[in-house]
């Protein structure tokens, strides 16, 4: 029945506040002149802080619910729509961290770009409201429409340097492959509709567990899951569905490649976990094989062609496809009908623990961006550690943890997904995984090389600007810590992983 | 390839040992219909087009069309990009117009409730309209 509900309203708040602020930061910037443009900034924080504390007042619901001793289950708002449970509450303050961090970085690269506008922060905020929706929507509809929110938010991101020629082909390239990949994506949901009756993920759950009942035929549900499937791998860039990814992410402004490559990255891997845990469950046998497939050839294809990259970006994009392979590989860890809840784990932390990371990898690449200088290519890295040693130190820190390292947090999220794999026999995937963990060794060591080994081709000093210190401050202690001390995200995650009330996951978590 | 093929042996063997033993061809059967969806669907629209249309082409038929007229000069003409601009404020207010339908039919019954959501939704597209106002997409020199 449609009406006023408190609580609706609650649980809406997080995505509420920043759309809110999106819209003032979009009113105040006309009202700014070019030298206090900064001034957007602060307010997108503001926002994302807000929407920080709104999303506290979500978890300590939680915190409520174990106090008086009942299990937990997740909140139900707009009429069973929006879901939000603990899953959701994770992925909330992983899209807000990356964001914040994403807004401190950028200032200073966009006042060198000279494209410093009130939009680029409005459009952050955009996106993290889309993202928030792919996290916690329990319908198909509420999910496609968040995806849409965070993928056109994103193309305009990507090609924000209006006068930038690889900007606007990498925006061009990006929209015309999500354009089509949304289409996918919709006529695999739109055959889910036609097999359910019904938009909701318990109920699509329920009648695709009848579906694939002994006995039955199940070409409509097996094509329903090869588009929906083929959907979702476009917006995580696995490697038949990749090819956007190199261009995109090299023409974007770096700032905005960054929280491309983690936030949305998240986003789709939330999305992407609701689809196939919830409303897929009953179809793991059918999709586990199309898994093993697309994970071998990402992790195949992002490896050996980071290889022979010279481009920076293009490097850490093809380096973000292979991420994308190991991933996945725990989500096919598991038995045939059951996924291994330690797999789940292990792509929980890993998200987080990428996050981190790989936004301190842009976030350096971003400072060496100069009047004269692109700062991409990896000979403009040479020589860093003469010019700026903390920051070429914070940079081979970022890149031993992508390698996965082990006193570094990239370890716990390999280490994890590994063991799962382990743990449930799947011993050859295992080995080829962790063989192309020492081929990506190599590109990463390539970058560190040329920072530590080369000479400088010029003596500008390398400045940076107090956003992107703080910005490099979080991101360094964050993988250091977590690496040293994992215990407190370790219970984070565990926390977030008592999930729902759906069969397939209840039974997992039991 | 040779990899893959090493891999599909060795994880028939965990399936096997999983909990139902699934038989191999069915494991399989969706990534084959995967590829072959990918490849149908072109060749298939294509081949039914081809196959289906009247084929019956003259000189009048291909013409390009302009309203009935006879063209004049090449249709690969340069207009103003502010045309395109205008096309699409006019797709985002036309929308706006599209969600106003359904709620003035329903809006006796959902009351307070409606008007207000209704409102909201209003507020921010008028947010939008104050910007594009402001930005001067909407003068036309």
């Amino acid at each position: 029945m449609p009406g006023f509900h408190r609580g609706d309203y609650l649980l809406a708040l997080p995505m509420m506040l920043l759309t809110l602020f999106a819209l003032g930061v979009l009113l105040i910037d006309l009202l700014l002149d070019r030298s206090s443009k900064v001034i957007n900034a602060w307010a997108a924080f503001a926002g994302l802080a807000f929407s920080a504390a709104a999303v506290h007042n979500i978890q300590r619901a939680f915190a409520d619910q174990a106090a008086r001793g009942e299990p937990s289950s997740p909140f139900f708002a707009f009429s069973g729509t929006l879901m939000v449970d603990r899953f959701a509450v994770f992925f909330f303050y992983l899209f807000l961290a990356a964001a914040a961090i994403t807004i401190l970085m950028s200032v200073r690269y966009l006042e060198v770009e000279d494209e410093h506008h009130g939009e680029y922060y409005a459009l952050i905020l955009f996106s993290v409201v889309g993202m928030m929706c792919m996290a916690a929507g329990n319908d198909l509809i509420l999910l496609f429409i968040g995806l849409e929110l965070m993928a056109v938010s994103t193309y305009i991101l990507v090609g924000f340097l209006r006068r930038d020629r690889r900007s606007n082909e990498a925006a061009l390239k990006y929209l015309l492959l999500g354009a089509f990949s949304s289409g996918i994506f919709a006529y695999g949901l739109s055959l889910l509709y036609g097999l359910a009756g019904s938009t909701n993920l318990q109920q699509i759950s329920m009648a695709l567990g009848n579906a694939m009942a002994p006995g039955k035929a199940r070409v409509v549900p097996a094509v329903a899951l090869v588009t929906t499937a083929a959907g979702l791998f476009f917006k995580i860039a696995a490697v038949p569905f990749h090819q956007w990814a190199p261009d995109a992410y090299e023409g974007a402004p770096t700032s905005i490649t960054g929280f491309m490559s983690v936030a949305g990255k998240a986003s789709a891997w939330a999305l992407l976990l609701r689809i196939f845990l919830f409303a897929l469950g009953p179809m793991r046998p059918l999709y586990v094989p199309i898994l093993v497939f697309v994970a071998i050839a990402t992790m195949t294809g992002g490896n050996l062609a980071a290889l022979t990259q010279s481009n920076v970006k293009r490097l850490f994009a093809y380096s973000s496809i292979a991420h994308v392979g190991y991933i996945m590989l725990g989500l096919i860890a598991g038995t045939a009908f059951l996924p291994n809840p330690d797999g789940i784990r292990g792509i929980l932390v890993y998200l987080l623990v990428y996050t981190f990371m790989n936004l301190g990898v842009f976030g350096v690449i971003a400072s060496l961006r100069r009047r004269d200088i692109i700062g991409d290519e990896l000979d403009d890295l040479n020589g860093l550690f003469f010019k700026a040693p903390t920051e070429a130190v914070l940079m081979l820190t970022f890149l031993l943890s992508l390698a996965g390292i082990p006193p570094l947090a990239g370890f716990y999220g390999k280490y994890f997904i590994f063991l799962a794999l382990i743990e449930s026999g799947h011993y050859a995937l295992a080995t080829l995984a962790v063989i192309y963990v020492a081929v990506s060794a190599y590109y990463y060591l390539r970058v560190a090389n040329a920072m530590f080994m080369r000479t400088a081709g010029d003596r500008v000093p390398v400045t940076i600007s107090p956003g992107m210190w703080a910005g490099l401050a979080i991101t360094g202690a964050a993988t250091v810590v977590i690496g040293i001390y994992p215990e407190p995200f370790l219970r984070m995650v565990n926390w977030s992983m008592h999930v729902a009330q759906n069969p397939t996951v209840a039974q997992l978590l039991r | 390839m040779r990899l893959t093929a090493l891999y599909l042996f060795a994880s028939f063997s965990d399936f096997q040992q999983g909990r139902g033993s699934v038989q191999m061809p069915e494991n399989y059967v969706p990534a084959f219909i995967f590829i072959a969806v990918a490849l149908a669907i072109p060749v298939v629209t294509l081949a039914i087009a081809k196959a289906v249309r009247p084929d019956n082409p003259f000189g009048t038929k291909l013409m390009p069309y302009e309203c009935g007229v006879d063209p004049e000069g090449s249709a690969r003409g340069r207009y103003t990009v502010r045309f395109y601009i205008v096309a699409i404020l006019f797709v985002v207010f036309d929308v706006e117009t599209i969600f106003l339908f359904p709620w003035a039919v329903q809006a006796r019954t959902l009351k307070a409730f409606g008007f207000i959501e209704m409102m909201v939704f209003l507020a921010i597209l008028i947010v939008g309209y104050i910007w594009i106002w402001k930005k001067g997409a909407l003068e036309w020199v």
